[in-house]
């Protein structure tokens, strides 16, 4: 009988261990990049390095000023923003509330498939479509460019805007509209003017998740962007947080490679206020809900 | 009735009808050019040469053979690791936790790691496993960091499926005299089946589409290996081959025959993940 309590404590202790690697994982990853990213931002002064305008890392005396990095990713992500989260919203509603069956079934397969795809094959058909495209539209020297990674990042962020949305669109509860159309509103006023304030901290998440994944994303951007630091303008090129990072890591070192750290612990930093945004949201939701 | 209805509602109601038929679309036929576009460009690239031999200086020619080999051998190492680990987690959160605030803190953790960008876990696993652990630039780095970014989704799925198990399923085996782990064994585990198929697949999906964390733990070689020493030694996966053939390169003809390929999958895995959802749905209405 002892033997066989000595034998359940030693497996709760192991699930108990198991349950724990998430938060070793995050706890990991945190320390690693504060321990990392912290040397460089002492030896360049915290102001210099996120307001300093110009990024030379290779030159005989280099310059590590982040903010057109900061600043790219920040209207980057807007712009992905605004053009992805109007068609997204649209979409999810018609799926939602008046799409047939079929059409919603076979819409929603699509859209997984848009989730599904590697980012560098976005990357690709966007170096092979959009830069020579946006060169011959708008007369600029390079097509790729700011407004190139924007487009690209507003089709990458649509499922998620989508399904969120979808999900829940389709949570609230049947009476209300019900109640709406027997007031004489007519379907269309009932879904946009009571549906949609009903799930609006579910369509918020889906923003939010959009505004992580546009942040986050490296290889499609980098291979679309052009990739130098300036700071942002629509027709130029330019360099975001990630692919920062991702473009000078391989041959960097000294406090180049530790900046390149710094780099990211700002990027962490970006990354834990959305998440910050998205448990409010969340919980939001659930109180609406009671 | 339609008498009833002034001209402002009715513009109102129009407007918004030809807004959400734009965007639908506008989203169906960006699915549809992407999936054409790309199976147009690269379906006449995919040879059996490109498909059957390495890359090579002397006869000048690209073959992806060993970049299909390493995306098979991190897929094969990352679920090794990341099953256990994920059905673990949620066997414990499900089964064991009884702390509401140790609960709450796993599941923070999981959320915190789903939000963190490709690029970040590449960054650290570089640090962690590459170098502090000696793992050097190799497939297993790279599976392992790969590991860490799955562990949500699989315990997420995992413990959905632990959730559908009756509780009196539970109660039956625990009045019968069996001990916890002899009822997580024997009732609880082959019940979540379902719950770790479909997170399997969602991992090898996304281990599929990964590059950002692959780059600077997984590296770039394009060698032909089994897979104990393809673990060992760096080597690029479609993904990565992909990046590196389209902007190192400019070959974009094998570039477009990659992205083909990944479609494919692409594909493949979705419906695999649709067919599934179905059955384990008509399997647990039963």
């Amino acid at each position: 009988m002892k033997n066989r309590q000595l034998l359940e404590n030693i497996i709760h202790g192991i699930f108990f261990v198991l349950g724990m690697v998430t938060v070793g994982s995050v706890l990991l990853i945190t320390v690693y990049l504060i321990i990392s990213g912290l040397p460089a931002i002492k030896e360049i002064g915290l102001k210099e390095f996120l307001l300093g305008k110009t990024w030379a890392s290779t030159a005989s005396e280099p310059k590590y000023g982040i903010l057109p990095f900061i600043l790219t990713s920040i209207y980057g992500t807007a712009g992905a923003i605004v053009l992805g989260v109007p068609i997204g919203f649209f979409t999810a509603v018609y799926l939602s509330k008046m799409a047939p069956p079929k059409v919603k079934a076979v819409m929603q397969e699509a859209v997984s498939l848009l989730a599904g795809i590697p980012s560098v094959v976005y990357g690709l058909v966007g170096m092979i479509v959009l830069v020579p495209g946006i060169r011959e539209l708008f007369n600029v020297p390079d097509g790729a460019s700011l407004l190139c990674a924007i487009i690209v990042l507003a089709i990458m962020i649509l499922p998620s805007i989508i399904k969120v949305s979808i999900t829940a669109l389709d949570a609230v509860p049947k009476e209300y509209e019900d109640a709406s159309l027997a007031l004489g509103a007519t379907p269309i006023e009932t879904y946009f003017r009571v549906s949609v304030p009903a799930a609006k901290s579910g369509i918020a998440t889906a923003v939010v998740l959009g505004v992580g994944r546009a942040i986050g994303e490296a290889m499609a951007v980098m291979m679309v962007s052009g990739n130098a630091p300036n700071m942002p303008s629509l027709f130029q090129s330019v360099r975001f947080l990630t692919t920062a990072v991702a473009s000078e890591m391989g041959y960097s070192s000294g406090l180049q490679r530790q900046a390149l750290f710094s780099i990211a612990l700002v990027l962490f930093v970006f990354i834990l206020m959305i998440n910050g945004a998205l448990n409010f949201f969340l919980k939001g939701g659930k109180e609406n809900n009671k | 009735m339609k008498g009833d209805i002034s001209g402002r509602r009715r513009a109102y109601a129009l407007a918004m009808k030809a807004l959400m038929g734009i965007s639908v679309i506008l989203t169906a036929s960006l699915v549809a050019f992407l999936l054409i576009y790309v199976l147009a460009k690269g379906f006449p690239h995919i040879t059996w040469q490109l498909l059957s031999t390495k890359p090579s200086y002397l006869s000048d020619t690209v073959g992806i053979l060993p970049d299909i080999l390493n995306t098979v051998y991190v897929i094969i190492a990352a679920l090794v690791f990341v099953l256990p680990l994920g059905v673990g987690a949620a066997v414990y959160l499900t089964e064991y936790a009884s702390n509401k605030k140790v609960v709450e803190l796993i599941e923070y953790a999981a959320e915190t790691l789903s939000g963190i960008p490709s690029i970040i876990y590449g960054l650290v696993g570089m640090l962690f496993f590459c170098e502090f652990l000696g793992f050097q630039t190799s497939l297993l780095a790279g599976s392992l960091t790969l590991v860490i970014m799955n562990l949500p989704t699989v315990m997420r799925t995992a413990q959905e499926s632990l959730k559908t198990v009756p509780q009196s399923y539970r109660e039956g085996a625990f009045g019968l005299g069996a001990g916890k782990w002899r009822v997580i064994r024997t009732v609880v585990l082959p019940n979540c089946i379902d719950g770790v198929v479909t997170g399997c697949i969602l991992s090898i999906g996304r281990i599929l589409g990964e590059s950002a964390a692959l780059l600077f733990t997984a590296g770039f070689a394009h060698e032909l290996n089994n897979i104990v020493e393809g673990l060992s030694h760096a080597g690029a996966t479609l993904t990565v081959a992909l990046y590196f053939y389209a902007k190192e390169e400019g070959e974009f003809e094998i570039a477009f025959a990659i992205a083909a390929i990944l479609m494919i999958l692409t594909v493949l895995i979705n419906l695999l993940a649709a067919f599934a959802g179905k059955y384990f749905k008509r399997k647990n209405n039963i």
